[in-house]
């Protein structure tokens, strides 16, 4: 019945409806007409027999069911019926009938209580005989995939919702750290403005119409063996989607498709193919790196794999007593980011002169002349910086890397990966394998041809998989306006977003947490992806999405990814392989093999463009917090404050202090920014390091339809973002419009104002001086108070941050905000100074604003054993615990801010408003860590040091009757931490990781003067700057009392 | 006819050159009249309706303040991290500091035997409980949970805890609440005797009732009368202290914290002297226009105005000198977080706010030094008012300058009030001048019986 019914709507008679091209459904068919021929029995009812009987009564009615009952007709009639019954042609008494009847139903029954295939998922266990039911949180494995690459994550799961994400330290992508999309995909999971139903038209429809619709649209390509069918995708890097989408071309062959990331990494991939002649993918390994240098690349917070590179980097700034072991960072960079702001040495260029500085540098290490052509003159400056970094380079080959950016054009990655071969470092510092995406492309060429597609009228269906081109397309292409021509569009999405509306049907998206699916890291390390819970809103994956296509319309994610898999892990086996596979969250033996690879000579110079005279240069990045966009409606991601310019709920079109002072700019200005005829106002950010005559703006705000949080945030950076210049832009204009637009920023002053906040020095004073960090200020001696010290008996939490090693990428905070319930307050409070995040990660600049030093510090709350915060509560509210933790008994707490103002540190965050209902929705508060409390208003909150991990771990070892090992406690922060910056354990063992580093004689405590003795401390910096470069240590920055440090 | 300047008029030697503390021509009886006819006329004057109405208004105001405050949070006033007391701590203080003029006439002006205090005690002494009541609105409703103040009480519970007692909040609610008390008590016996006068004179039955009541069966024996001054002598005793206290106490509010700006010993003197400078600017800015209006010029003289305007000079040096002290520590420490304030509070965002509370409290109060001015009651009543805002505004400084940018640059932000906390403290002045009408109403704002002993009747002459 329903396979006749799927053929008839089979669009027999298109263009009959109001849209071109949609299927068409017929009314449902009428019942037969009663055949006039047929002697009919006299229809008798009960109401006629009651007129009749009222007729023979002269008009009485009748007065009872008896009197009525007790007439001929109505026997007659009863028997009638029976005998209607009983005449059935096929011969079946009545028995018999009822007997068919019931086994029918039965049978009906049955097929309802169908039980679901069972679909196994396997928790990452660490000891699976000590699971309590209710109280331990389960952990599984599974991979989150973000431009093209995946990160293995671990996700904690309380009694089925899924709480907080973490590392899988088996995946080489992350080693068990995690960054800051990982840890907020929960709250992309749990986000109230989720799609929550398959539209069609904007109208709710069920999943079975969508299946005949798309059955419809590929039977009727099947004629043009595809001619008109598009698939969108973004970048896939999931082997069974890819295999899906094969086996689509293969039965439609004419069909096409194509990718696109907005944010995605064209330039690397084109650059591997000017080098290499073929798709490969450069596997950096910068532990081995003694000097590395960054063409415009911030490998610390973005890229393909930046946790383990930040990782592997990190695991170089680790200093010894004898500051070897050290590596050396050159950062040549246009928007200041994290990797020049831990670079020893930083050259601020604009964007498009990066590739004039490669070449210089090319040519500086040996690859010929060929790269003089291009170079211009150029600044003393900059001569001498690139002779020193030339030579550098040649005293460290083989044990040198140089990465270019994925904003710099093919030319300058080519020229890297040249210079890493002429220095030897091909094999040692950097690998070359397959790239993990499954089809690696020209993205750029390939969304263009299917603009002009679809202009001309040749693409009738596109189906697009996840992305918003609508949004995201280049400027140039008009995506949205021609999207219109295509007869069929179907678009697949979490949010009903600019795309969606401009499609026939939308379908909701399944979070990666709620579908079966697969993915690949960068190094080609195959992970599954299981899901931690069913659908919220009856979501679908694009697998399954895929599946319609298919002959197997309704075949399951699940049964979709373990048939890709089923003939790798394959054998008899099969199960347990994949049991083992889901456990561990990666699938061993899946990692690419090196490949040998021959860079080519140099190419070629572009021809030099013209220097746009008075022009400035447009720089588009994507944003470092809501990516390309799609995370424009998760809150945490949008409070969370920019690396260096911490903003939050905006993007800014962001000027260096020379630029905004030669436009006479200030802060929160509006612009009018044009560029190639296409102009948008941006409110303007001022940041000192920022290259001159250059203007960064970062894409993903500006959402039309995003939600609650993304809609209206920001200004649209991609409507004047051009295919022709997707990263780098000349030629653009910047006029003040008069208006202000307000930002929300969380550290207004990041100026050190002379004080001993951040220490560090070079590594030749530190190698004279170990105790430089102890110079200027001192802590009292341990006996200088008048308060008996804690027992020390028992166990002495610390904490021990190495700002050495910290990038500031901003994980710990997230992690912290998950881990801990802390609410999202929005851009108001934000700019009144109210925002709640228990650990911050300040910023501070030194030397010139020009090209300032950066410095970067983590500060969580001290725990000082000398609390002045405990002194002042009048309710006790905030007491120190014998374990040296700084309780806040939030029960207790009136609510008088005291502690507060007497915190030096300023960690203290206060509950102004109901914070913690006030952005929650229902799905919200399935976000909620149990193990924490969710504070109310009036309430003062602060760091814990996880205290409730500490709590589980102490009764875990209490029961198992042992001791507390150490690092089988870790915060939060600390286990987010890709750069292993952050370091908690227990003081009183004294082979403790933290208790060895706090015997570092670079240890400080900050604000030590004031004789709180901190329970958190500091490992000072130490630069490694090339002793030819002199770059003095400088952490004074001109003083202005005027300037106002808020906004309000 | 003109009548001379009373400064002016020659006065023969060996007499008391001042002007006297009640104009000649006064008898028991007319000093009776005069005071009482005001609380027993049967028409209340236009002026009164029209200052009374907005400060019923102002007073509602207040109240749509504190619902607001209540139903929402104490986010709706600018209060935030790192300035986490803004308004309501700078009011309190203030409140708290114009409260001290009253105890500090009643007690300790009887106790070293001032007997021009007579005729400003008894509305001084209300003024400071009314600034009281509004100072105590404040610390209650600056906290997040409001309705879990009496946790900052010693009570016995089943939590079985206590306030922490280093925290100089709890020192606050003691010495604010003692000094409330005792000054109720004292304004309360101290009324006593003219209740009985009130009650003899009052003509309707209510108010005789009620005077009644409250003169407790007062009957004007000698007994009575000895007893009287035995009582009132212990309460100033035990008020004297308090005087010194309260304000010693709130600024340890400030002193016990770490803040730079704040951690200063110089804060407690500092602050009692510009409590009473604070008070005695709040009683000439209320006595000036009362004596006017009522008619009481002749017993609120110019020599009560003069001696007010000196204490106010005195008191100002004082707090003035406070300022520099404040400035030369912030040098002296060495302490660079401390110069970085002193710096700041001169230089920085606020300095606008500091320049005008050094123009207030130390420049204007300089004109003090000119008799004419002091003897000059509109002038006067231009200096008690620009006072006034110094005090506001010192409070300011010192709360808001120094939180607003203290040890880690990071975490530096600023204030500034909105909507809602200058609802809250203009409603908090309504509430302040809506007592103040109702009392000028219904009780004797000066003290009669202290009055009659002032007139020549009440000397007591050797028989010839």
């Amino acid at each position: 019945m329903s396979d006749g019914a799927r053929e008839t709507g089979n669009g027999e008679k298109p263009g009959t409806q109001s849209r071109p091209g949609l299927p068409v459904y017929p009314p449902p068919a009428a019942m037969p007409p009663p055949d006039p021929l047929e002697p009919q029995p006299e229809v008798l009812d009960f109401r006629a027999l009651a007129l009749r009987r009222a007729d023979e009564r002269g008009g009485r009615p009748w007065r009872s069911l008896e009197e009525l009952a007790n007439t001929p007709e109505f026997s007659a009639m009863l028997h009638r019926d029976e005998n209607a019954v009983a005449l059935d042609p096929s011969g079946v008494d009545r028995r018999d009938l009822f007997k068919y009847l019931g086994a029918s139903f039965a049978l009906a029954g049955l097929t309802a209580c169908t039980r679901q295939p069972t679909e196994k998922i396997v928790p990452y266990v660490r000891q699976p005989e000590e699971i309590i039911p209710g109280g331990h949180p389960l952990t599984y494995a599974t991979a989150m995939t973000l431009g093209g690459t995946a990160t293995g994550l671990l996700i904690e799961s309380h009694q089925g919702r899924p709480t907080k994400a973490e590392g899988n330290p088996l995946h080489p992508a992350s080693l068990g750290a995690s960054d800051v999309f990982s840890q907020a995909s929960l709250y992309g999971l749990y986000d109230p403005d989720r799609s929550q139903t398959l539209l069609y038209l904007e109208e709710i429809r069920p999943w079975p119409a969508f299946l005949g619709a798309i059955h419809a649209a590929i039977e009727a390509e099947r004629a043009g063996r595809g001619a008109g069918l598009r698939l969108l995708t973004e970048t896939v890097c999931s082997p069974t989607l890819a295999r899906q989408i094969q086996e689509l071309l293969k039965a439609l062959p004419e069909a096409k498709w194509v990718q696109w990331e907005p944010a995605g990494r064209h330039n690397a991939r084109e650059g591997a193919r000017l080098a290499f002649g073929e798709y490969v993918e450069a596997i950096p390994h910068f532990d081995r790196a003694d000097v590395i240098v960054s063409l415009d690349a911030d490998f610390l917070s973005s890229g393909p794999a930046f946790l383990r590179a930040t990782r592997d980097f990190s695991s170089r700034r680790r200093v010894g007593a004898d500051g070897a072991g050290l590596n050396r960072l050159y950062a040549v960079e246009s928007t200041p980011a994290n990797t020049g702001a831990k670079a020893d040495h930083r050259l601020p260029l604009r964007a498009g002169e990066v590739e004039g500085f490669a070449r210089q540098l090319a040519a500086a290490v040996g690859l010929g002349e060929a790269g003089a052509a291009g170079v211009g003159p150029s600044a003393p400056e900059r001569v001498k910086f690139v002779a020193a970094l030339a030579e550098d380079l040649a005293k460290h080959r083989g044990r040198s890397l140089i990465v270019a950016g994925d904003g710099q054009p093919p030319a300058v990655h080519a020229l890297a990966h040249a210079m890493n071969a002429a220095l030897g470092n091909v094999g040692a510092t950097v690998e070359f394998a397959a790239p993990p995406e499954a089809q690696p492309s020209d993205q750029l060429a390939d969304l263009s041809a299917l603009a002009s597609d679809m202009d001309a009228g040749r693409v009738r269906t596109l189906l697009i998989l996840g992305g918003n081109p609508v949004f995201t397309a280049p400027a140039d292409f008009r995506f949205g306006e021609r999207l219109q021509k295509v007869g069929l569009r179907i678009h697949l999405s979490p949010h009903v977003d600019e795309t969606s509306v401009a499609c026939h049907w939308h379908i909701p998206e399944a979070h990666f947490l709620e579908s079966w699916s697969d993915a690949r890291a960068f190094d080609g390390t195959a992970s599954i992806v299981q899901p931690l819970i069913a659908p919220l809103y009856g979501g679908r994956s694009a697998h399954e999405v895929l599946a319609a296509t298919s002959t197997e319309p309704e075949r399951s994610g699940y049964d979709v990814v373990r048939d890709t898999w089923r003939p790798f892990l394959g054998g008899a086996d099969f199960e347990a392989a994949w049991r083992r596979a889901l456990h561990d969250g990666v699938i061993p033996g899946t990692a690419s093999v090196s490949k040998n690879v021959t860079a080519r000579a140099v190419p070629a110079p572009a021809p030099a463009a013209p220097p746009a005279s008075g022009g400035l240069e447009v720089i588009f990045r994507p944003d470092p917090m809501i990516h390309d966009g799609r995370f424009a409606n998760n809150g945490w991601l949008q409070e969370l404050p920019k690396p260096l310019t911490k903003l939050t709920w905006d993007n800014a079109a962001i000027v260096s202090p020379a630029t905004a002072g030669r436009h006479s700019l200030a802060k929160e200005d509006v612009v009018r920014l044009t560029v190639g005829g296409r102009s948008v106002d941006a409110a303007v950010w001022i940041e000192p390091g920022h290259a001159d005559d250059s203007v960064t703006v970062h894409f993903g705000y500006g959402r039309t339809r995003a939600g609650k949080f993304g809609t209206g945030a920001g200004f649209n950076a991609y409507a004047i973002r051009a295919s022709g210049a997707l990263w780098i832009a000349a030629g653009g204009q910047i006029v003040k419009t008069g208006a202000t637009h307000p930002l929300a920023c969380t550290q207004m002053h990041q100026n050190m104002e002379g004080r001993d906040i951040v220490r560090a020095a070079n590594v030749a004073d530190f190698v004279r001086d170990p105790q430089f960090a102890h110079r200027l200020t001192k802590s009292p001696e341990d006996g200088e108070t008048m308060y008996p010290t804690y027992p020390s008996d028992t166990h002495a939490w610390a904490m021990a941050i190495d700002l050495n090693q910290c990038v500031g990428c901003n994980a710990c905070v997230v992690a912290c905000q998950a881990e801990n319930n802390i609410p999202v307050v929005g851009k108001d409070q934000v700019r009144r100074g109210r925002e709640m995040h228990w650990l911050r990660i300040d910023h501070y600049y030194g030397g010139e604003p020009a090209n300032p030093q950066h410095y970067l510090q983590p500060v969580p709350c001290m725990h000082c054993e000398k609390a002045p915060c405990e002194l002042v509560c009048p309710v006790e509210a905030t007491v120190h615990s014998a374990e040296g933790l700084n309780d806040m008994v939030y029960n207790r707490c009136v609510g008088t801010r005291y502690c507060s103002n007497n915190c030096p540190y300023k960690v203290r965050r206060f509950n102004f408003y109901h914070y913690s209902t006030q952005f929650r929705a229902p799905s919200l508060q399935m976000l909620t860590n149990p193990d924490v409390t969710v504070r109310w208003r009036g309430v003062m909150e602060k760091c814990t040091y996880c205290v409730q991990r500490i709590n589980r771990v102490k009764i875990d070892s209490e029961i198992g009757n042992r001791t507390i090992r150490d690092g089988e406690i870790t915060t939060a922060c600390a286990q987010a931490c890709p750069a292993n910056a952050i370091v908690f354990g227990d003081l009183s063992d004294p082979a403790s990781r933290v208790a060895q580093m706090r015997k570092d004689p670079r240890t400080y405590a900050l604000l030590e003067e004031l004789g709180t003795r901190p329970r958190t401390t500091y490992l000072a910096q130490v630069r490694n700057p090339n002793p030819a470069l002199p770059e003095p240590v400088r952490r004074d920055w001109p003083t202005s009392f005027r300037e106002e440090t808020g906004q309000l | 006819m003109k009548k001379p300047k009373p400064d002016l008029v020659p006065i023969p030697p060996g007499q008391d050159r001042r002007v006297p503390v009640i104009e000649p021509g006064y008898t028991f009886a007319s000093v009776t009249d005069k005071i009482g006819q005001i609380v027993l006329t049967r028409r209340t004057p236009v002026f009164w309706f029209f200052g009374f109405g907005i400060s019923f208004l102002l007073m509602m105001a207040l109240l749509a303040s504190i619902g607001m405050l209540l139903f929402r949070g104490v986010g709706i006033w600018g209060v935030n991290i790192p300035i986490g007391w803004g308004f309501a701590i700078i009011n309190f203080v203030w409140w708290i500091g114009i409260g001290h003029a009253g105890t500090l006439i009643s007690a300790i002006l009887l106790l070293l035997r001032q007997e021009w205090r007579t005729s400003i005690n008894r509305f001084a002494e209300a003024m400071t409980l009314f600034a009281v009541a509004c100072a105590g609105l404040f610390p209650v409703l600056h906290m997040g949970r409001p309705w879990l103040a009496y946790w900052l009480l010693p009570y016995p519970n089943t939590m079985a805890l206590w306030p922490q007692w280093r925290s100089p909040l709890v020192w606050d609610v003691f010495a604010v609440s003692t000094y409330a008390t005792v000054s109720a008590l004292f304004w309360y016996v101290g009324l006593i005797p003219d209740f009985a006068t009130l009650r003899d004179r009052a003509r309707r039955k209510g108010f005789q009732i009620v005077y009644g009541m409250l003169s407790l069966g007062w009957r004007g024996s000698a007994q009575h009368w000895h007893r009287y001054e035995t009582a009132y002598l212990l309460l100033a005793g035990l008020a004297t202290p308090l005087v010194i206290s309260v304000h010693t106490v709130v600024s340890f509010d400030f002193t016990v914290a770490i803040t730079p700006g704040w951690h200063s010993t110089i804060f407690p003197p500092y602050f009692v002297a510009g409590a009473i400078y604070a008070g005695f600017a709040m009683v000439l800015t209320l006595s000036i226009p009362l004596r006017k209006l009522y008619g009481l010029e002749d017993f609120i003289t110019l020599r009560h105005l003069q001696n007010m305007g000196k204490i106010m000079l005195a008191t100002g040096l004082i707090v003035g000198y406070g300022y520099m002290v404040e400035a030369f520590m912030g040098w002296y420490s060495g302490s660079p977080g401390e110069l970085y304030v002193t710096l700041n509070r001169m230089l920085g965002p606020y300095a606008k706010a500091y320049w005008a509370l050094i123009l207030c409290n130390i420049v204007t109060p300089q004109t003090l030094w000119f008799r004419k001015v002091r003897s000059t009651p509109w002038i006067l009543f231009l200096v008690a008012m620009v006072v006034n805002v110094g005090m506001w505004l010192e409070r300011f400084v010192i709360v808001v300058t120094s939180l607003h940018r203290d040890f880690l640059p990071s975490s530096w932000g600023m204030y500034h009030g909105t909507f809602w906390d200058w609802a809250t403290f203009i409603g908090t002045i309504g509430l302040f001048l809506s007592l103040l009408f109702l009392f000028l109403r219904f009780l004797p704002m000066i003290s009669i019986f202290e009055m009659r002993t002032l007139v020549p009747e009440a000397e007591v002459r050797e028989e010839p």
